[in-house]
């Protein structure tokens, strides 16, 4: 019998949707907000610059980036599926959301790792 | 119902919705907004990783994106995402104690705790980013 993928990305999913919900309000208050407005100052730049080079940093961006897009390809699936009534199309979606998060995953990791 | 199998029915009576269903009441629209909350969250992902490359480009291209994103557009649209990214946050985590069942040895943690343990963790989360990204003297 065939084993059901709906485990693995409904992992990847709600892994993506934690990592999102816990770290993404602060990194866009401070990141896209505070720093830009000088409302804080930010850690010396050598010292972010050595933070993004680092391994471990890398790794962790990488996992995020990967999470956070197949959380989105999975909300967006049932969206298209539900809200706008396309599940005749359900194939055709599950292949595009997924493939393209894939894409992006691969995309990602090969510039996150390529910075340092 | 595995729709490979529809073939072999008779054409079913099924009352046609309209496209935008999810208008007709603000519990469906809360639902389709919290769902497209992930466009934003991979709009967010994105800008992270240009700022990533940016940054390991150097200073001079650091300071450059900073005075982009300090644009009064710029701030707009980004003060918008961080509402709707708050908005992605606190249905996840209100949702956290109905999915998730904490179990120590056979006894169930209670709902209440399994809630305010994930608004912790949210707090721990953003504590160590500030740490990490804000100067400290």
């Amino acid at each position: 019998m065939k084993r059901s993928r709906e485990p693995i990305i409904w992992a990847l999913f709600g892994g993506g949707g934690m990592a999102s919900a816990l770290f993404l309000p602060a990194l866009i208050l401070v990141l896209f907000i505070a720093l830009p407005l000088g409302w804080v100052e930010s850690a010396p730049f050598d010292e972010l610059q050595s933070l993004v080079r680092h391994p471990l940093t890398r790794l962790g961006l990488i996992v995020f980036v990967m999470l956070c897009l197949f959380h989105w390809a999975h909300r967006f699936r049932y969206t298209l599926y539900d809200g706008l009534q396309l599940s005749h199309l359900n194939e055709v979606i599950a292949v595009m959301t997924y493939g393209m998060a894939m894409v992006g995953t691969v995309v990602g990791a090969y510039l996150i790792w390529g910075v340092g | 119902m595995n729709p490979k199998y529809r073939p072999y029915y008779p054409r079913w009576y099924r009352k046609r919705v309209p496209i935008f269903w999810w208008l007709r009441k603000r519990s469906y629209a809360l639902f389709i907004a919290r769902e497209l909350t992930s466009v934003f969250v991979v709009y967010s992902v994105a800008v992270i990783v240009a700022l990533v490359l940016i940054m390991n480009q150097g200073e001079l291209a650091w300071v450059k994106a900073m005075n982009w994103l300090a644009n009064p557009i710029v701030i707009t649209v980004h003060v918008l995402v961080l509402f709707i990214i708050l908005f992605h946050t606190i249905t996840w985590l209100n949702l956290a104690p109905m999915a998730i069942v904490v179990k120590l040895g056979d006894r169930k943690v209670p709902p209440a705790a399994v809630l305010i343990g994930h608004y912790g963790a949210w707090f721990a989360c953003s504590a160590m980013v500030a740490w990490l990204l804000i100067w400290r003297s």
